[in-house]
C-alpha cells in the first residue's frame, strides 16, 4: 500500500487493517465482510455436523438448492436498487411454472425433441409480459411497485389455481427436467472442467486487459503481485468449486456429477446481470435513479422508461426460476414458489443490496441466496425443527439490515 | 435587436401551480456571449422560468424559440438536443457514483462492444475539469465523499463538457466559499468568451451583478423589467426587487406605471416555487 498509493485510497490514514486490505485489492468491505461471514457459517456448520455439512454430496445439493434463489436475486438487486420492490416473484414462479407444464404436457407432445425449447421459450415470453404489466403500472402509471406486486402476488398465485383447477401437473418432459438439475441435470467431469478452464482463462483476460487499458490512460493501477494473486485465488476457488462437484459421484456408480445444470445457469445469470449492472448505460442508470430519481432525470435519463424495463428483467428471470423449480420438482402445483419472493428479498438485502436504493451488487447477492440457502440446509442437518428454521431466518434477516444501517451512516 | 434572432427567445410565458401564478406573462430574450442575470426574491418565479427552459417544468402558455426557431422542450432530453446545459442549485448528482458517472450520466461513452467505457470517461472528466480549471483528488470516489465545492466542479464539467451553447445557472455561488466563488465567476468570463450564452439566476443582487451584461427582474411571477447592469445601479436593482419598481428610463408593458402598485404585490400571499 505506502510504494505505490492510488486514488481511492487518499485517506488510508484513517482506515482499519480491513478497509485498507479491500482498497488495495479493489473490493468492496461490505462484500468481503459477506464472505467471511459466510465462510464462518460453513465451517460452523461443518464442526456441527461432524464434516457432513463441507462433503462433496452436501455443497453439490447447496448449489442446487441455492440455484433458483439465486437467480431470482440477481433480478431483485436491479429492482430494490432502483428503490422498488417485487413481492410477486413467489407467485410468478407458481403462474408461470403451471402455464409451462400445461404447454408441455396439454398443447405440446411430452417426449418430442422440441417440448423443452419451445416450452421454455414461450415461459421466458411470458415472463417478460407479466414484468412489463407490472413495469408498466409502475413506471407508467405511477402505482407504487409495493402495491403492484403485492396485487401481482395474489393475481397469479389464484391465476396458477385457475389454470390447472388446483391440479398438480406431472411428470414433465424428461429433457426439461434436466434443466432443474437431480441425477442426470449435471454437465458431467469433462464439461465441468471445460467451464472452470473457460471462467479461469476469462478472468485472467478481463483483469489483464483492464490492468493494460488503466495503464495506457496513465491510471494508478494494484501492485502487480496484488493482481496476480487475486487471479490466483479466484482460479483457486474455480478449481476448488469443479474439484468438488466431480467429487460428489451419481447415486450407485462411479460417475462423477459435475456441475449441476441449474446452477451453471445461475453462473451465467449472474455473470450476465453483472456486465449488465456494471457495464450498460441501463445498468448505470438503475443505480442513477437509485440514488435520487429526480437527478437521473434532470441528467436525462428516461426514468419511466428504465423502470419498465427493470420489471421486464424481473420477470424474465421470474420465468427462468419457475423452469429450473418445476423441472427440479418435476411437476407444477399451484402453491409452487409460495414465499419465494421473502427468501429473495431476504437474499438481496442480506447480500447488501441497500433498501434505502442506489447501491449492492449482484455478486452480493447471489452470496446472499448461498448464506440463505446454507442457513437452512445446515439447520436441516442439524435436525432442527422448520419453525424455528424461519425464525432464525427472520433474525439473520433483522441483524443484516441492521449492519447495513450501520454500515451506510458510517461511510 | 440584432440582425440576428437572438439565441433565446422566451416569450409571454404562463405556469400556475394549482391557484398560484408562478409565471404571468413573462418575457425574457438571451444572446450569444451575453450574460442574463434574472434577479427575484424566492418565490418570485426565477426557479421556473428557468425549469421550462432546462425541461424540468413544462409551460401552460407560451413560446420558446432558439435562434429564432420555435422549439418544443418536454423533457431535460429535449433542452440537452438543442444545446441548452443547467447547473442546478442542488447540483442534481447522483451521490451514489463516482465524479466520471455523474458527467457522463445520460450520454455515457461506450466501447467498440456497445459497454461503458468507464476509463475514457475517467480520462475525459479529468480533462474537463483541468480545462476549467477545478479539481477533484479521487475521480472514483463516490460524490457523496466529495466537497460542495468538488461537486459543483462535477456539476459545472457535466454541463460544459457537450458543448453547449447556452448556460443555466441557478443560485450557482449559493453553497460555495470565497475562493470557489471567484473561480466560477472566471469561469462564466471564459464561457462567455466562448460565445456562450448564459443565465444566472440568483435572489442575491451581489451573486450576480458584476457577472451579468444585462438583469431581468421578476416579483411575484411577474416580470418588473430588464436593463442593462451598466445603467443602473445596485440601488436601483433591489428597487425593482424589493418594490417592484420598473427600472429608471424603461417600463415594461405588463406592469403600471412608475409609483403605483404592482398587481401581484397586493395580493398579500406569499408565493412559492414548487
Amino acid at each position: 500500500m505506502a510504494d505505490r498509493p492510488f486514488r481511492a485510497a487518499t485517506a488510508t490514514t484513517r482506515m482499519n487493517p480491513v478497509q485498507r486490505f479491500s482498497a488495495a485489492v479493489g473490493i468492496d468491505t461490505h462484500l468481503l465482510g459477506m464472505v467471511g461471514i459466510l465462510a464462518g457459517l460453513w465451517i460452523t456448520f461443518d464442526v456441527l455436523t461432524d464434516g457432513i455439512f463441507l462433503s462433496p454430496r452436501n455443497l453439490f445439493n447447496l448449489a442446487l438448492q441455492a440455484s433458483m434463489v439465486g437467480i431470482l436475486a440477481t433480478g431483485m438487486t436491479l429492482v430494490i436498487v432502483a428503490r422498488h420492490i417485487d413481492l410477486s416473484v413467489g407467485s410468478l414462479l407458481g403462474f408461470i411454472g403451471m402455464f409451462g407444464a400445461i404447454v408441455q404436457v396439454d398443447l405440446l407432445s411430452v417426449g418430442a425433441w422440441y417440448t423443452w425449447i419451445v416450452t421454455c421459450l414461450l415461459m421466458l415470453a411470458l415472463g417478460a409480459l407479466i414484468g412489463a404489466f407490472q413495469g408498466w403500472w409502475v413506471a407508467y402509471r405511477g402505482v407504487p411497485a409495493f402495491v403492484v406486486t403485492l396485487g401481482g402476488l395474489l393475481i397469479f398465485r389464484n391465476g396458477a389455481w385457475q389454470l390447472s383447477e388446483g391440479k398438480t401437473i406431472s411428470p414433465l418432459d424428461e429433457t426439461y427436467r434436466l434443466i432443474g438439475g437431480g441425477i442426470e441435470g449435471t454437465i458431467g467431469e469433462f464439461w465441468s472442467w471445460v467451464t472452470g478452464a473457460i471462467a479461469i482463462a476469462g478472468i485472467t483476460w478481463l483483469s489483464l486487459r483492464t490492468r493494460k487499458k488503466r495503464q495506457r490512460y496513465g491510471f494508478p493501477v494494484k501492485p502487480l503481485a496484488v493482481e496476480w494473486a487475486l487471479i490466483a485465488v479466484w482460479i483457486g476457488l474455480v478449481v476448488a468449486f469443479v474439484q468438488t462437484m466431480n467429487t460428489y459421484y451419481r447415486p450407485r456408480t462411479d460417475i462423477p456429477s459435475g456441475i449441476p445444470i441449474p446452477f451453471l445457469i445461475l453462473l451465467l445469470v449472474a455473470l450476465g446481470m453483472t456486465v449488465v449492472a456494471k457495464s450498460t448505460k441501463f445498468g448505470r442508470y438503475v443505480y442513477a435513479i437509485g440514488g435520487r430519481p429526480e437527478s437521473a432525470e434532470l441528467a436525462g435519463v428516461d426514468v419511466k422508461r428504465i423502470t419498465f424495463f427493470i420489471f421486464v428483467v424481473m420477470g424474465t428471470l421470474s420465468a427462468l426460476g419457475a423452469i429450473v423449480i418445476t423441472a427440479r420438482l418435476n411437476a407444477a402445483a399451484s402453491v409452487t414458489g409460495t414465499m419465494t419472493e421473502l427468501n429473495v428479498i431476504a437474499a438481496a438485502v442480506i447480500g447488501g443490496v441497500s433498501l434505502t436504493g442506489g447501491t449492492g451488487a449482484v455478486f452480493g447477492a447471489v452470496l446472499g441466496a448461498v448464506f440463505i440457502q446454507s442457513l437452512e440446509n445446515g439447520m436441516i442437518l442439524l435436525g432442527i425443527p422448520t419453525p424455528t428454521q424461519r425464525i432464525v431466518v427472520g433474525a439473520v434477516l433483522i441483524v443484516a439490515v441492521w449492519v447495513d444501517v450501520v454500515y451506510q451512516r458510517r461511510r | 435587436m440584432a440582425v440576428s434572432p437572438p439565441l433565446v427567445e422566451m416569450r409571454n410565458m404562463f405556469k400556475h401551480f394549482g391557484g398560484v401564478h408562478a409565471l404571468e406573462d413573462v418575457s425574457i430574450e438571451l444572446a450569444s456571449g451575453e450574460v442574463l442575470g434574472i434577479l427575484g426574491h424566492n418565490g418570485a418565479g426565477k426557479s421556473t422560468l428557468i425549469k421550462i427552459l432546462a425541461g424540468a417544468e413544462r409551460a401552460d402558455a407560451g413560446e420558446i424559440r432558439i435562434r429564432g426557431r420555435p422549439v418544443t422542450i418536454d423533457n431535460p432530453r429535449d433542452a440537452k438536443a438543442l444545446g441548452i446545459e443547467t447547473i442546478y442549485q442542488t447540483l442534481a448528482l447522483a451521490e451514489n457514483l463516482d465524479a466520471p458517472a455523474n458527467v457522463f450520466l445520460g450520454r455515457e461513452l461506450t466501447a467498440q462492444s456497445g459497454l461503458l467505457d468507464e476509463e475514457a470517461m475517467e480520462h475525459e472528466t479529468g480533462t474537463v475539469l483541468n480545462r476549467l480549471g477545478l479539481q477533484i483528488a479521487s475521480l472514483r470516489e463516490t460524490v457523496m465523499n466529495l466537497s460542495g465545492g468538488q461537486r459543483q466542479a462535477i456539476a459545472i464539467s457535466r454541463a460544459v463538457y457537450f458543448n453547449a451553447r447556452i448556460l443555466i445557472m441557478d443560485e450557482p455561488t449559493a453553497a460555495l466559499g470565497p475562493e470557489e466563488t471567484a473561480k466560477v465567476a472566471e469561469l462564466v468570463h471564459r464561457l462567455k468568451g466562448e460565445g456562450l450564452g448564459i443565465l444566472l439566476i440568483s435572489h442575491d443582487i451581489h451573486d450576480v451583478f458584476d457577472l451579468s451584461d444585462r438583469l431581468a427582474v421578476l416579483k411575484n411571477g411577474r416580470l418588473v423589467g430588464v436593463c442593462s447592469t451598466s445603467d443602473v445601479t445596485k440601488d436601483d436593482v433591489l428597487a425593482m426587487i424589493i418594490l417592484g419598481k420598473p427600472p429608471p428610463g424603461n417600463r415594461p408593458r405588463d406592469t403600471g406605471a412608475p409609483g403605483e402598485p404592482v398587481p401581484g404585490a397586493m395580493s398579500g400571499g406569499r408565493l412559492r416555487e414548487p
